[in-house]
């Protein structure tokens, strides 16, 4: 009797937890993160990557989640710090695959790690929407990797948005026909350089001092004042976060104040226009964005809100909307399945914070923001690719 | 003469840099590779008073100090001193720091990322011209020569004329034989080796002034201040001030007169010089 009534229970016990198997779906999205927590690229990750996939997973969640085929799903975010290192940004990725079984996985930050992390992102299948990989080698890049997108451009387009940019200042009779040019010896930095010098010429601008420092250079009082023996009518440095404060700082010192001033990456971020207040008016800076646009105002008070920072005045918003295009490829493909997302991200066009977004021939956005403005304490974007909102740029007028 | 001044004013902050490792490799017998990480710790105390409460870095260096000292304290006798006790060789004391001060360092990056986040964190402060036999330069830069000065001036006169600094460099020359004259090894390693963390963290909050750092730039400091203290000679404060100021001045002297590219292998390339003619140092003793 007894043992009749518990081989019952058993049996009734197993029926039951089969059929409530089913029932029990996954009901989140495993999202990975991967990027520099610590490492030379820390500073800049801790500024732009790190506080939007953070607001992202808030606003999606906060919304229900992601509307997969009917179904809503949480996301869940996975992080993993690759120490700047493309080795760990590598394994990292792999593990997002292997182990955690990750849905889907944002793209790293910065060119180099990208570059590094194609390879892998391409052999589990992820569609990968980057938004800081900024290269002139886009075109073999996407070939080589079909699930590959790029939101902010190539080296020649920024540089040649400064060029442009002075170009015109000059035809205004702002400035004259001198740049003093300077650059971080650094890939990014030599890129851009190499990218500019032609560009210049072609313009007819004469580059009357030309020179590149060490990456960690504790001392930039030699470059500024070779810049400033050379009397040039604007002063462009292809810089990096540390050297953008370390140049603007000694060209204060020093007195170098010509009308156009441009320092490259970290001149858009909101330590910058912290560190040097009023004296930042008129600094031209790499990237920009459509800042007086009510998208960007409601964006950016979004992230203050959430992250408690604010965000940058560049890759910060594009980091944002490559992560909604994640989302709405999802959202459109009505699946979790990677190629089928991945399908949606190739055929269509999407819109986000910052504005719409088709892509080329070589899965490019080819409308990107190249050149931005310190204005009122605000840095707006003053040259673009084809984007609107530009605001017309300002002769600096020296560092008060 | 620009560039000598310029020179120096560099070398006086690369003296900052390198003190405190001098201090802690020379006297202390520890390899501190976690040095960098406590030279941008000091500095991430002065930018929070500064811009918490406006108080003037220079103030902030004597919140900065003792707590350095007493965390460094803390380090050796804890982390380090067991390690010193069971050393049977020399060789064998410098591995084992090497390895737990690298681990340090990476514990020390995790723990200052958690406090402050990862971004990069700067301020001006005295980031105003000052007017030195015709040339101007950054106040800024200036003051922090002019403590390193003091702070240099200061430890070489302690080491030299105080009996427990000359006690401390009697442990440099030979721990064992300092034994037999008395002096308590263990407690004034100890006290070397927290004095270096003091001068690190001080000559770090002076540094922020003028440099932008963030929780990870510490590795490259620790690599300038190892150039720095082999070059000159471990254990003699006198030599990291010679290299440090020599290293200046020749920076400065290609970047102004060569070309700014080069001052990173002209650096390396004096470093080379240096241990190929003198492998001690300039001011080093030949090891028996």
């Amino acid at each position: 009797m007894k043992r009749r009534n518990l081989f019952g229970l058993a049996a009734a016990l197993t029926v039951a937890t089969a059929l409530s198997g089913p029932l029990a779906a996954q009901e989140t999205l495993k999202i990975g993160a991967v990027g520099p927590k610590t490492g030379p690229l820390a500073g800049g990750g801790a500024v732009t990557f790190w506080p939007n996939v953070q607001l992202w997973a808030h606003d999606v969640n906060e919304a229900g989640g992601i509307d997969v085929g009917g179904t809503k799903m949480m996301v869940e975010i996975i992080e993993y710090d690759d120490q700047t290192n493309p080795g760990e940004t590598i394994k990292a990725v792999q593990r997002l695959a292997t182990q955690d079984e990750a849905d889907f996985i944002l793209a790293p930050y910065g060119t180099g790690l990208n570059i590094a992390a194609a390879p892998i992102f391409e052999r589990y299948g992820y569609p990968m929407v980057t938004h800081t990989a900024i290269s002139d080698q886009i075109a073999d890049l996407s070939s080589k990797f079909p699930n590959m997108y790029f939101l902010l451009g190539g080296a020649t387009g920024l540089a040649g948005g400064v060029v442009d940019v002075l170009t015109q200042m000059r035809d205004a009779g702002e400035i004259g026909n001198s740049v003093a040019m300077v650059n971080v010896a650094d890939a990014f930095g030599i890129e851009l350089a190499e990218a500019a010098r032609p560009q210049f010429e072609a313009a007819g601008f004469e580059i009357v001092y030309d020179s590149s420092y060490p990456l960690g250079t504790q001392d930039l009082s030699p470059v500024i004042n070779g810049a400033k023996d050379s009397n040039p009518d604007a002063f462009v440095a292809w810089s990096y976060p540390p050297d953008t404060f370390g140049l603007t700082e000694q060209a204060q010192i020093a007195g170098l104040a010509p009308k156009a001033f441009y320092t490259a990456v970290a001149t858009a971020f909101p330590s910058y226009g912290a560190r040097f207040g009023a004296a930042a008016e008129g600094v031209l800076g790499a990237g920009g964005v459509f800042a007086d646009g009510d998208a960007f105002k409601d964006y950016a008070a979004r992230h203050e809100a959430v992250t408690g920072a604010k965000p940058d005045f560049w890759a910060s918003a594009p980091a944002y909307a490559s992560f909604q295009i994640l989302q709405q490829a999802i959202e459109g493909a009505g699946t979790t399945d990677k190629a089928a997302v991945a399908e949606y991200i190739a055929n269509n066009d999407f819109d986000t914070i910052i504005g719409p977004i088709t892509w080329d021939e070589n899965n490019s956005n080819a409308k990107y923001w190249t050149v931005g403005q310190w204005q009122g304490g605000v840095f707006k974007g003053v040259a673009s690719t084809g984007r609107d909102g530009a605001v017309a740029a300002m002769p600096k007028t020296g560092w008060e | 003469m620009d560039i000598l001044i310029t020179g120096l004013l560099l070398g006086g902050t690369y003296a900052l840099i390198a003190m405190g490792l001098n201090l802690q490799y020379g006297m202390a017998r520890i390899m501190n590779l976690a040095n960098g990480e406590f030279l941008v710790a000091g500095g991430f105390a002065a930018f929070w008073f500064y811009t918490a409460g406006q108080v003037s870095p220079l103030l902030t260096l004597f919140i900065v100090a003792p707590l350095a000292f007493g965390l460094n304290w803390l380090i050796y006798v804890v982390m380090l001193r067991p390690l010193v006790k069971r050393a049977k060789s020399h060789g064998q004391l410098e591995v084992d720091a090497i390895l737990t001060t690298f681990g340090l360092a990476f514990v020390s990056v995790g723990i200052m990322l958690a406090l402050f986040g990862g971004d990069y964190f700067s301020y001006s402060y005295l980031a105003r011209p000052i007017t030195l036999i015709g040339d101007t330069y950054a106040l800024n830069r200036v003051t922090a020569a002019v403590a390193a000065v003091i702070i240099c001036g200061g430890l070489w006169l302690w080491l030299n004329r105080n009996r427990a600094g000359m006690s401390i460099r009697a442990i440099a020359v030979d721990p064992k034989s300092a034994r037999l004259v008395g002096i308590d090894v263990p407690k004034l390693s100890a006290l070397a080796f927290a004095l270096g963390g003091a001068v690190t963290a001080v000559g770090g909050a002076l540094i922020s002034t003028f440099l932008t750092l963030d929780a990870s730039t510490g590795v490259m400091f620790t690599l300038k201040a190892l150039v720095i203290v082999i070059m000159g000679g471990v254990g003699d404060v006198r030599g990291t001030i010679v290299a440090a100021l020599l290293l200046g001045i020749l920076e400065t002297f290609v970047a102004t007169l060569i070309d700014p590219g080069l001052t990173l292998a002209a650096a390396y390339l004096l470093f080379v010089l240096i241990l190929l003619f003198r492998p001690q140092g300039l001011f080093g003793r030949r090891t028996t």
